[in-house]
């Protein structure tokens, strides 16, 4: 009898043993999604508290044991690991970001000079609709045009949330569109492709009196492009016997002007920055 | 009996005192009966801004009218003299007779610049029993009525707002390059001199600075250019920098660090100054000066004009960078002579130089 007592006893608090563990089960979501609604499943009877802990996240609900929790997607906008605790359990899952939708775009620098090797260099960083960086491979393309001129355009695939490009500047100047996009979202920046060093910087002088209107030939750089207006162009006139005479001009409309004294037997010359132009020496025609 | 004495000595004070001031003030007033007297006595009135009094000393053979003797002495047309004050006159009489005098006049006038020197030979004549001083009208070139075409450029610039997004794009500080550097000592100090240019596209305003590092790699002094520079560059534009370090020698250091400092501003390509006639000479005193002639080719007068001055070697090392304001403004078109004062140890290796000008505009910012 006494032995029928102890099987008893055992198999009554093996029940109640097993009920308890029933009580605190958890079942969190295998997969989810930033701002998409989970469901977490309790067991048990009764009343319990859950809590949500998370990045940026802490959710607290007042549960009825044994039947399913939902927690709304407006509630759960971060990615990351989040920990789901009831009575003592506690249950980790992993919150993923959603798809692309935002692009932080770093384009370097706003101008650079044509026709240089590997100057401009584009980054981006891929978000989720709620700023949640996405670490997950994502091909982002860039574009980079001129003036409607021949584009580039290249996909990069992001590692840890991050694609970046390093290219060439085209040889033709003008505001280069620079343009970043992953799926629906698109980032446009604007690089100003600018004339380089003056090239082949010519000079014609003509006599009007007593003095002598000195101007450039339209000034370009070696790709043909004009070179921007307000650009110092320097007027040099030496000898002569009448001392040094200098104009510091800039460029109006492509060409630089400037006016010296007609000094007969004097030397023009003329540069811009540390480009030298040609030279001419005034002779009986000036 | 006490009550008669001491208004007596009190009288007698008064009379005492009134005799001292009346010989001190005769003592400290310029003798006007010789001509050097007359010369200290006109500048002192000068310098107490007695433009009146000053006048009435003017000879009438100068035939010069008091609004043009007041322009000339005290600045028009927002100048350096506008912003001035005479401080200080030397005189020495160079030749004297019984009519006439020619004294030579070092002036110094404290300006909104720091001190400017102005030396200036008067001719002293003596007229109705007393000397005055010889003061001819200044020679104003007057320009026909016209309009001067004037499109030149400008640069604004648009800076992100606050509320942009991270990583939002900004317009780039312009790119300044050192283009050439030399550090030397003259009379205990260290100069470090060179030119910097903007190659960028943009204008900036550029700074150069310079840290003297010492034997045991220590910072020891850090200087920047202030005004002997042009801070605003154009884009291409080549400006001279001269750092001073008073009181320090090269064998105290082991190098120097340069930095070039540049921020996109705000510009306007306008005026342009042409340099005429440079040439170096040697003045009254026989000393090196840079000459030349200062034409405003645009619109706008230029207020105060600073000339900068650039010398190389026969290597085209630049080995010395002076530079001095002009105290009179640059009307359009009207020639203005400048003088830049020249080291004379510096003066015979001097191959050749290079004169660029800073323009202060009152009416723009």
């Amino acid at each position: 009898m006494r032995k029928l007592l102890y099987i008893i006893a055992a198999i009554a608090v093996c029940i109640f043993a097993a009920d308890s563990a029933r009580a605190a089960e958890l079942r969190v979501p295998q997969q989810a999604t930033a701002g998409a609604a989970i469901t977490i499943g309790t067991g048990g009877s009764g009343e319990g508290t859950l809590i949500v802990t998370g990045p940026g996240t802490m959710i607290k609900k007042k549960v009825k044991l044994g039947g399913e929790v939902t927690i709304p997607g407006e509630e759960l906008r971060h990615s990351g690991r989040f920990t789901a605790i009831l009575e003592g359990d506690a249950r980790s899952f992993y919150i993923a970001p959603a798809p692309p939708a935002k692009l932080n775009f770093l384009a370097r620098p706003s101008r650079v000079p044509v026709s240089q090797p590997d100057v401009i260099s584009g980054v981006a960083f891929i978000f989720d609709n709620f700023d949640n960086l996405i670490l997950q491979s994502t091909p982002v393309r860039f574009d980079l045009s001129v003036n409607g001129g021949s584009a580039l355009s290249k996909t990069v695939t992001s590692k840890d949330g991050i694609a970046w490009l390093k290219t060439n500047s085209a040889s033709r100047e003008g505001a280069a569109q620079f343009v970043a996009s992953v799926g629906n979202a698109n980032v446009r920046r604007v690089i100003q492709l600018v004339a380089s060093e003056p090239c082949g910087l010519r000079m014609k002088a003509n006599r009007q009196g007593n003095s002598l209107m000195v101007e450039t030939d339209p000034v370009r750089d070696c790709s043909g492009n004009p070179v921007p207006d307000g650009t110092i162009v320097t007027f040099i006139q030496t000898g002569g016997g009448q001392g040094r005479s200098t104009v510091d001009a800039r460029i109006k409309k492509g060409i630089a002007r400037a006016t010296l004294p007609a000094v007969p037997g004097a030397t023009l010359s003329v540069a811009s920055g540390v480009v030298l132009g040609n030279e001419i020496r005034m002779g009986g025609g000036l | 009996m006490k009550k008669k004495t001491f208004p007596l000595i009190m009288g007698a004070l008064v009379v005492l005192l009134v005799a001292v001031s009346t010989l001190g003030a005769g003592r400290l007033r310029a003798n006007t009966s010789t001509a050097e007297g007359a010369a200290q006595a006109f500048f002192a009135k000068v310098r107490a801004h007695d433009a009146d009094g000053a006048y009435a000393m003017v000879s009438p053979s100068s035939n010069i009218d008091k609004g043009s003797f007041y322009r000339d002495l005290y600045g028009s047309d927002g100048n350096l003299k506008t912003f001035s004050n005479l401080q200080q006159a030397e005189t020495r009489v160079l030749r004297e007779t019984d009519a006439e005098a020619d004294v030579r006049t070092n002036l110094q006038w404290s300006t909104a610049v720091g001190a400017f020197n102005e030396a200036r030979d008067i001719k002293m004549v003596k007229e109705s029993g007393g000397w005055h001083v010889f003061w001819p009208a200044p020679q104003q070139v007057n320009l026909p009525p016209q309009v001067i075409p004037v499109n030149y450029l400008r640069w604004d610039i648009i800076h992100p707002r606050s509320g942009d997004e991270w990583g939002s794009q900004n317009v780039e500080a312009p790119r300044v390059r050192i283009v050439s550097m030399n550090a030397v000592e003259k009379d205990g100090n260290i100069i470090i001199m060179g030119e910097v240019v903007n190659e960028d596209t943009v204008p900036g305003f550029v700074n150069v600075s310079a840290t003297l590092v010492g034997q045991d790699g220590k910072d020891l002094r850090e200087e920047s250019s202030f005004d002997k520079t042009s801070h605003t560059l154009l884009p291409k534009e080549v400006s001279p920098f001269r750092i001073d370090f008073v009181n320090i020698t090269l064998k105290q250091i082991k190098n120097v660090r340069m930095s070039p400092n540049a921020l996109l501003v705000p510009a306007s390509a306008d005026p342009v100054v042409g340099v005429l006639h440079q040439r170096i000479e040697k003045d009254a005193r026989g000393h090196s000066v840079l000459r030349g002639e200062l034409v405003n080719e645009s619109g706008q007068t230029v207020n105060i004009p600073h000339v900068l001055a650039t010398y190389y070697d026969n290597s085209g090392k630049v080995i010395w960078v002076s530079d001095g304001y002009v105290d009179k403004a640059l009307l359009p078109q009207v020639p203005v002579p400048f003088s830049v004062e020249l080291r004379d140890d510096v003066a015979p290796n001097v191959q050749t130089y290079r004169v660029t000008v800073n323009n202060y505009t009152i009416d723009r910012s």
